[in-house]
């Protein structure tokens, strides 16, 4: 057997789980005295201790400020923040490390575009398309920028399973659009949008395209030039990486036309009294000392997931997913929220006669960790009239114990309260 | 480790399954409304006052069994009661739910089912939501109320 065919043959066969699990030193813990059931994934992932002690071997042996020491320290700091930049650049496909801003999370990434690219090129009469499945983070910064240059901001209504209304985006999408934003893979629902098609359209009339890729990037592989999207945000804490790290690809083009978003060190090349030179892509939106270690564990995790394969992880996501919803539905009384065509690891749901909150206690003391509550998405839980749901969010090292366990769990909800 | 049934009493169960004085007051001369942002719960509560007494009250809205049940309880015990009465049931309540030091159940009544909560610190504002909501009532205030 050759090379090659030996590393396809790795790519397809199923992940070893156990082992995988054993990465994940959180994972091995009791909580209430059950073994926990980590299902809380699309609010933050766990760490494996790849990244963990990569980001301590950087405090242990080269913490130092990147990009001005000539000591051997910063460089190494440097060529490190550097080295996790050039993995994302590969990670998403973009063209350059130049597309590769460093920000906090997908939140800073979005109002960033908003307050550089918007405030500077929109103006009253334009018009601002997102959807009804937007996490507030990509609705927030938009009503802001409209409030700011008198644009409008207008929503894609989704349909029963969770699916955006594709006749209505073409009817909103006018040559009045300047930016269209959305989000790749819904955060309380699961549906993975069908981007590309929408894209298409959009450059068509002239808008650019905004891409939250919060709840996609641990899930799918995603092509920046594939997709041809103009901005692209990602967090690194929904990815395997440490909180306060995320990404903004933008098209260099676009990111060398916008005015910086903050102002400080690292993001010029001069500054007298009177005037200040900016510094290159992508120094000028990187303002102030960035997040290194963030940074450095970002390019950890994406290391991890490459040695994987998210095609491996995406296909055992999808049969986990598969199960669980089997299993769910077999649940009497409960409904599932989102069961759009394509979808990935969401299994967003409701108990009649019991709320959430309460799923979320019974469950959590059960040692089994859900989300319960709106998702920061209220427009989505006001088009299907609910208050709340109870999510659990799938990572692929999850089970199909786990599952048991929370179906089991649901069932004495069901007890406690009937 | 917490007993769930310390928390999901049956008087707990019950109050949420049929909640007391639930829905609007069309005689209320006080309506104010209360919400969690954090998880969305949300209620009116609906106050008639004849001078300093709670004539009468009710609540309607959307929320967790803690909230619903401590709204349901937390009516019956108002109806017919003076304004400082309520204020001091309102300080009794808090302490019921936030302080760490011996408490006598006995003299809270039915309200004791929901001494279970304090177990549950994220869950402590479902429970104390309605009581903010009157304390705000109490007070004469006319913004809505949150627990954040």
């Amino acid at each position: 057997m050759n090379e090659s065919v030996a590393a396809e043959n790795l790519k397809t066969m199923p992940l070893d789980i156990e082992q995988i699990r054993r990465d994940f030193p959180i994972l091995h813990q009791q909580v209430n005295g059950k073994p926990l059931v980590y299902l809380d994934n699309a609010a933050t992932a766990q760490k494996p201790h790849q990244v963990i002690e990569t980001v301590a071997a950087y405090y242990r042996l080269d913490n130092a400020n990147v990009h001005r020491g000539v000591h051997t320290l910063s460089q190494r700091a440097t060529d490190a923040y550097e080295g996790a930049r050039e993995k994302v650049k590969t990670f998403l496909n973009a063209a350059s490390e130049q597309e590769i801003v460093f920000v906090r999370g997908a939140t800073e990434g979005i109002n960033l575009v908003a307050q550089s690219f918007g405030r500077e090129s929109l103006q009253a009469g334009d018009e601002i398309l997102i959807t009804e499945m937007e996490h507030h983070s990509n609705i927030v910064p938009w009503q802001m920028l409209c409030e700011q240059t008198g644009a409008t901001l207008k929503y894609v209504s989704i349909n029963d399973a969770g699916e955006l209304n594709l006749e209505e985006f073409d009817r909103l999408l006018t040559d009045k659009t300047r930016i269209v934003a959305l989000v790749h893979i819904s955060n309380a629902l699961g549906t993975i949008n069908p981007v590309e098609a929408i894209i298409r359209k959009a450059h068509a009339v002239g808008a650019r395209v905004l891409l939250d890729g919060a709840q996609a990037a641990p899930h799918i592989a995603v092509d920046v030039q594939a997709l041809d999207c103009d901005f692209y945000v990602l967090s690194g804490h929904k990815l395997f990486a440490p909180t306060g790290i995320g990404v903004l690809y933008g098209k260099q083009s676009l990111l060398e036309s916008m005015p910086p978003y903050q102002g400080g060190g690292d993001m010029i090349k001069m500054v007298s009294m009177k005037k200040t030179l900016y510094n290159d892509l992508p120094y000028k939106f990187e303002a102030g000392t960035p997040h290194i270690s963030g940074a450095i564990g970002l390019g950890a995790a994406i290391d991890y997931l490459n040695n994987i394969g998210l095609d491996r992880i995406q296909q055992y996501e999808h049969e986990l997913l598969e199960y669980g919803s089997r299993v769910l539905a077999g649940i009497d009384d409960l409904t599932i929220k989102g069961t759009a065509a394509k979808k990935t690891s969401i299994l967003s749901f409701v108990l009649k006669g019991i709320h959430p909150h309460d799923i979320g206690t019974i469950l959590d003391n059960e040692g089994i960790a859900i989300r319960a509550g709106h998702h920061c998405a209220m427009p989505i839980m006001e088009r299907f009239g609910l208050p709340a749901t109870a999510r659990a969010s799938l990572a692929f090292y999850n089970t199909r114990e786990e599952i048991d366990r929370l179906a089991a769990a649901i069932i004495k909800c069901r007890e406690i309260f009937n | 480790m917490f007993d769930l049934q310390d928390l999901y009493q049956e008087v707990i169960v019950d109050h949420n399954r049929s909640p007391r004085n639930f829905g609007k007051l069309e005689t209320a001369n006080h309506v104010l409304e209360g919400f969690n942002p954090l998880c969305g719960d949300r209620l009116t509560l609906y106050v008639e006052t004849d001078g300093d007494i709670i004539r009468n009250i009710s609540f309607d809205g959307s929320g967790c069994a803690i909230s619903v049940a401590s709204a349901s309880l937390m009516t019956e015990a108002l109806k017919g009661k003076h304004m400082d009465e309520a204020r001091r049931l309102f300080n009794e309540f808090h302490d019921l739910l936030t302080k760490d030091n011996d408490i006598d159940l006995d003299t809270y009544g039915k309200l004791a089912a929901l001494a279970g909560v304090r177990a549950y610190p994220s869950r402590v504002k479902c429970a104390t939501l309605c009581w903010h909501t009157l304390n705000a009532v109490l007070q004469g205030e006319q913004t809505p109320v949150s627990t954040e």
